[in-house]
């Protein structure tokens, strides 16, 4: 839709340019941007423009730009080693949105909006993603995309920072991965996504997002058993109820979901 | 910035906040529809250098030097691509206002993408088709299949007509070629150079009197022409509900009131030279409100004590109670004490049942623009399934006479009874005679969900009893209808829906009592099937209770329960319907069809898995082939000298198909060629006068009296041609050329020239027939499921979907089979997906498709339609109505399976997952209850 309290668009094609005046607002694909009104910007600040590089593969994973589209990663050639490699597809299918806003949305932009269906970041938070962030004091940190994302909507960017890149570290990308996906509609926006891992030492690591309002991350040093997997689900902080599900659903759903990827990488 | 579209160079500047639709648009590319504005509908897409996007959500600054195509670009109406032609040849549109987005995004998929449909689709939401025709569209276009023509006429009776006879084929739609590529215009899909943008302030609260409204800050914004509140309207109440006789709904609306009673309702208005600057001034307003407080449950709002909502209405505006909120009751019955009956029945059963609101979806939103045309007189074109009500109400509202005021519809994208409504054309109506200047008001989807009409909510409970041997003894409906902030279509929602949902079966006692009230809600007005799907819910349901508890196939007590054929149904007290004279009995095929398909099975497995249970259910449905009371139309047909006719119709066209049929059977009364005939249709200027396209009248009203109109004028040409000839006017013969008189083709030219002058009308002829709708048959659905649910999650998968339908004769079987899919597609939608949620607040909690579920490709299972084999006395060509009657057996079908599924029953729609899930695990801990016990 049109923007129409808007009044300045300008292109950031070096780091100078990302500082953002006080009604002004990072846009990336500008998908999320330009479906609802945006009453309290004035200006935006296009990123593609800063030709940050989509995937880099390197020894200690990959390295995905913020300004990533999601069609990019999801259509990411195979890699030998990297038997996490389903799960961006997979987790692209997750989002309501359709092939055609894959084409221009990114794995940043999704990121930041930070909403609990926010499929970016259950992939992210499935692989131990790593967040890196140039903050608006020029500088940059780096954290786990799971306490990156604060709630259904929140994060810890402060005013000015930026979401450079997402790392996803070898080690998880080597795993061996589950995924389920259930909304109230077959391919709606999602109540509770779930992803399980299990790492070649052994540690299991399983996700809740969609379902809690910020990502929810079991770990284990094993494959934990059926029960103990349940329990921790059921006793996940965070169920919601809005109109894609309620929060006894979402609960339930999870620790059924949950129970069938740990058979899955149990076999 | 430069770009280019469709291959020709533009040059543009865009807003900052632009979006690539509207810079689009702005060019007059109107090919490119708004469904949503949020990147959720897909009927924006198009190619950005070949990739698919939607343009709604798509920086309209990223385009400099790029190449966008639109449907436009990828064919026309003579040059179609291959995509495009499989739309046309597939039927795979009705309204036809997504398909620009469908092709655009069909066009770039491949033959080896074709098993991924369901996902690649997903972003482009359909709400006529059912989508299994543009799946079918999209295989054949992907594949570049050759056209199967003829489609096949599904089973119903064309027998009697030869085979020159145009009815009982699939014609395509006269604007077919327009529509897949783009080029039909709609509502909005006009140039209006310094027309003013209309935009509204809503009210924040649910139940609030105006103190003040401080205008003084919008009107000092740039570009502000106007800002009405309640203070500059006219004071007369009105209804937005339109129908024949006004005097159905109750006048309690106002255009602005100063008193607002649903969280969205239209507090101001501005118009101005720029939406922008309309939206800016309306969030400049300072209104001062004093709170009222406000009730939300219909139960409530009845009870004494509770917030009155328009206390000062009385009868004579047709709200009948207004000092507890009920607009309309019906306590009746017949044949002695129910409960007495009920006691003494060998069976009972008994249950309460809940619809929730639904909203109507259509792709278009409503909106009109209105401009004075040479001689001054307010011209409407409008978004409206009722131009000629429109009108009238119009111009009561505004003291004009009929002559001052034109109102007509291009296509119209979607209706679903939505546009049975006056929603924007007072507003425009006002700022065009206040300024003189052109006005426009377009809603956005938002506006939609909160500001127009929902289907009415309802609760409905039913108590049945009957004997050991499968007869029902007595019947007892207590219905409760949710209106909302206003009464449009309540009192005619709440009688018509208690009408042919229990008059279907005999019983020898029934008793019902109903009422329809307001409540601090978004008002809810007439959708498909106006009420009876609502109660139908409840009785089907119970039927399907009473065969379980009898241990009877519930075909078979429909079998012994229903109507038969001749049968007249009684009304509430026990009399015949005066104006039904059945022209025909399908319900004994339907059941048959029905039945025997579940029977056969489709060969669909369920999915593995002792969690997955499997059950069928059915549920059938009567509807009258019209509306009661009237429903009018007055049709021209005018021949020209090169032997062309101009049907003046006053119906609109929004995916119902009416222009198609209307053609079929004009031009098999005339015996000439499609495209001889021209539609002006949907027009105050058009045609002498229709009622609406409402109560899917389309065929069997205006149908109707077009039919009459071309037989007199065929009877005309005929006599005249015997006369200038001498022949014996049964040996003469009429043809696309004139009329075969012996040897002698007599031209119409001839014919025009010596045919009695009173038909004479310019250079042609030209014939009136009329239709007044005082005599109604019955048409029935039979729908039945066999469903896989998935005790754990709630999960509900559809392995078979059947319709038999009951059309009279299929005047076009495509189009018909299309409105049946589109039927039940629609009613699982509102069965298994859509609700409008409502916080305590009574604010909108899905006011987006991304929160309120239509259905995507994916949810929508194939529908097998099987046609009853039956011809009416009534209609046209023995055809019946087939647009609203396909939604209403739908979700009592779908709930009975889910009932034989798990063993428990769903009792309130929509069955979502959460709610069968919990369905489902409340049944498995009584049961363990009971085994613990």
């Amino acid at each position: 839709m049109d923007l129409d309290t808007i009044t300045g668009y300008r292109y950031a094609r070096s780091r100078d340019d990302l500082v953002l005046g006080a009604t002004e607002r990072f846009v990336a694909g500008g998908t999320w941007m330009f479906s609802e009104p945006q009453l309290d910007a004035t200006g935006l600040v296009d990123l593609t423009t800063m030709d940050w590089p989509a995937l880099e593969v390197g020894d200690h994973g990959l390295r995905i730009g913020a300004t990533c589209t999601i069609a990019e990663l999801a259509a990411m050639p195979e890699h030998e080693r990297w038997t996490a490699h389903p799960l961006f597809f997979q987790c692209a299918t997750a989002l309501l949105a359709s092939f055609k806003v894959w084409n221009v949305a990114t794995v940043g932009g999704n990121i930041c909006c930070s909403f609990a269906a926010g499929a970016m970041v259950s992939l992210a938070v499935a692989l131990d993603g790593v967040a890196v962030v140039w903050t608006a004091d020029d500088g940059e940190v780096r954290m786990p995309v799971e306490q990156f994302v604060t709630g259904n909507g929140t994060n810890s960017l402060a005013p000015g920072d930026v979401l450079r890149a997402v790392e996803l570290p070898d080690y998880a990308l080597c795993a061996r991965t589950g995924y389920r996906k259930i909304a109230l509609a077959e391919l709606g926006r999602s109540g509770a996504v779930l992803t399980g891992r299990v790492d070649e030492d052994g540690r299991s690591v399983f996700g809740i997002t969609a379902a809690t309002w910020r990502p929810t991350v079991l770990r284990y040093d094993e494959l934990p058993d059926a029960a103990t997997l349940l329990a921790d689900a059921a006793s996940a902080d965070g169920y919601y109820t809005d109109p894609l599900g309620t929060a006894d659903w979402r609960r339930e759903v999870s620790g059924v979901l949950l129970e069938e990827i740990r058979q899955e990488l149990a076999a | 910035m430069r770009f280019s579209v469709n291959g020709q160079e533009r040059e543009a500047a865009p807003r900052p906040g632009q979006c690539l639709r509207t810079l689009l648009r702005e060019h007059e590319h109107f090919e490119v529809k708004k469904g949503c504005d949020a990147g959720d509908c897909g009927a924006c897409s198009v190619l950005v250098d070949g990739t698919p996007v939607h343009s709604c959500i798509y920086p309209a600054q990223r385009v400099e030097g790029h190449a966008v195509t639109t449907v436009a670009g990828l064919g026309t109406p003579d040059e179609l691509h291959p995509m495009q032609e499989a739309f046309v040849d597939h039927f795979g549109f009705q309204c036809g206002f997504c398909t620009a987005g469908m092709v655009v995004t069909a066009s770039t998929l491949g033959k080896a993408q074709l098993g991924d449909l369901p996902r690649l689709m997903k972003g482009n939401l359909c709400r006529c088709t059912g989508y299994r025709s543009i799946r079918d569209s999209i295989t054949a276009g992907a594949t570049a299949q050759a056209r199967p023509r003829g489609a096949r006429n599904l089973g119903s009776t064309d027998s009697e007509h030869p085979s020159v006879s145009l009815v009982g084929r699939s014609i395509e739609p006269p604007a077919a070629r327009r529509v897949v590529t783009g080029t039909e215009p709609y509502t909005f899909d006009t140039a209006m150079p310094g027309a003013l943008h209309l935009r509204v302030l809503g009210s924040p609260h649910a139940h609030a009197r105006i103190r003040a409204i401080d205008t003084s800050a919008a009107l000092e914004v740039e570009g502000v022409e106007l800002v009405l509140t309640h203070e500059d309207v006219p004071a007369a109440r009105f209804s937005t509900g339109r129908h024949q006789h006004r005097t159905d709904d109750p006048d309690d609306t106002r255009v602005l009131d100063d008193v607002v009673r649903f969280v969205g309702q239209r507090v101001a208005a501005v118009a101005a030279t720029t939406a922008a600057a309309a939206e800016e001034a309306c969030r400049r307003i300072r209104v001062v409100y004093d709170v009222l407080p406000a009730v939300f449950d219909p139960e409530e709002a009845r009870t004494p004590g509770a917030p009155l909502l328009h206390p000062g209405r009385t009868p004579e505006d047709r709200v009948d109670e207004a000092g507890r909120n009920v607009i309309a009751a019906l306590h009746a019955g017949f044949g002695g004490d129910i409960d007495r009956a009920l006691a003494a029945s060998d069976v009972t059963v008994a249950g309460t049942w809940r619809t929730q609101r639904i909203s109507h979806a259509q792709l278009e939103t409503h909106g009109s623009l209105g401009w004075l045309d040479e001689d001054g007189r307010l011209v409407l074109r409008t978004s409206s399934q009722v131009p000629f009500l429109t009108r009238d109400e119009l111009c009561r509202l505004l003291d004009l006479p009929q002559e001052r005021v034109r109102v007509f519809t291009a296509r119209v994208g979607g209706g679903f009874g939505g546009k049975q409504e006056l929603l924007t054309e007072d507003l425009v109506a006002l700022t065009v005679l206040r300024t003189g200047r052109p006005a426009v008001y377009e809603l956005s989807r938002t506006e939609e969900f909160v500001r127009t009409t929902v289907r009415h909510p309802m609760r409905v409970a039913v108590a049945l009893g009957a004997s050991r041997d499968g007869r029902l003894t007595a019947m007892r409906l207590d219905v409760l209808s949710d209106t909302g902030a206003y009464g449009n279509h309540s009192r005619g929602v709440l009688f018509h829906g208690c009408s042919e949902s229990m008059s279907l079966y005999t019983s020898p006692v029934k008793r019902i009592d109903a009422e329809v009230v307001y409540t601090n809600h978004t008002p809810s007005g007439a959708f498909r099937g106006y009420g009876l799907g609502q109660v139908g819910f409840a009785v089907e349901s119970a039927m399907d209770e009473l065969a379980i508890e009898l241990g009877f196939d519930p075909f078979e007590l429909r079998r012994i329960n229903a109507i038969g054929a001749g049968d007249v149904p009684l009304g509430w007290h026990g009399e015949p319907e005066a104006d039904v004279t059945p022209g025909s009995y399908g319900l004994d095929q339907c059941l048959d069809l029905a039945q025997e398909a579940l029977r056969r099975g489709n060969g669909v497995e369920p999915p593995a898995g002792e969690h997955w249970r499997v059950g069928e259910g059915m549920a059938a449905s009567m509807i009258a082939t019209m509306a009661p009371r009237g429903h009018i139309a007055k049709t021209t047909v005018t021949l020209g000298p090169d032997g062309t006719y101009v049907l003046g119709v006053g119906t609109s066209e929004f995916g119902n198909g009416t222009t198609t049929v209307h053609t079929q059977i004009v031009a098999t009364d005339l015996a000439t060629s499609v495209g001889r005939i021209r539609l002006h249709n949907s027009d105050t200027d058009g045609a002498v006068y229709d009622t609406g396209a409402f109560a899917s009248a389309g065929t069997t009203v205006a149908g109707k009296a077009l039919h009459s109109a071309a037989l007199a004028l065929r009877g005309i040409l005929l006599d005249t041609a015997a006369e200038l000839t001498g022949a014996d006017a049964a040996e003469c013969m009429l043809g696309s050329h004139g009329v075969l008189a012996g040897r002698r083709l007599v031209s119409f030219r001839e014919l025009i020239a010596a045919a009695p002058s009173e038909y004479r009308h310019g250079d042609g002829l030209r014939t009136f027939g009329a239709e007044f709708g005082d005599r109604r048959s019955l048409a029935f659905n039979v729908h039945a499921f066999r469903v896989a649910v998935d005790e754990r999650t709630g999960v509900v998968r559809i392995l078979q979907s059947v319709q038999s339908a009951d059309a009279g004769t299929v005047m076009n079987p495509e189009q018909c089979r299309g409105q049946v899919e589109g039927g039940a597609a629609q009613a699982i939608g509102g069965a298994l997906y859509e609700e409008v949620m409502v916080g305590d607040d009574g604010r909108i909690r899905s006011p987006a498709f991304r929160l309120y579920r239509v259905p995507q490709m994916a949810d929508i299972p194939d529908t097998e339609v099987l046609f009853a084999e039956t011809s009416d006395e009534l209609g046209p060509f023995g055809a019946k109505s087939m647009s609203e009657s396909p939604y209403n057996p739908v979700a009592a079908a779908l709930g009975n399976a889910i009932r034989r599924a798990i063993g428990a029953r769903p009792y309130e729609t929509p069955f979502s997952r959460d709610r069968v899930w919990r369905v489902a695990s409340e049944a498995a801990a009584s049961a363990e209850r009971v085994i613990a016990a």
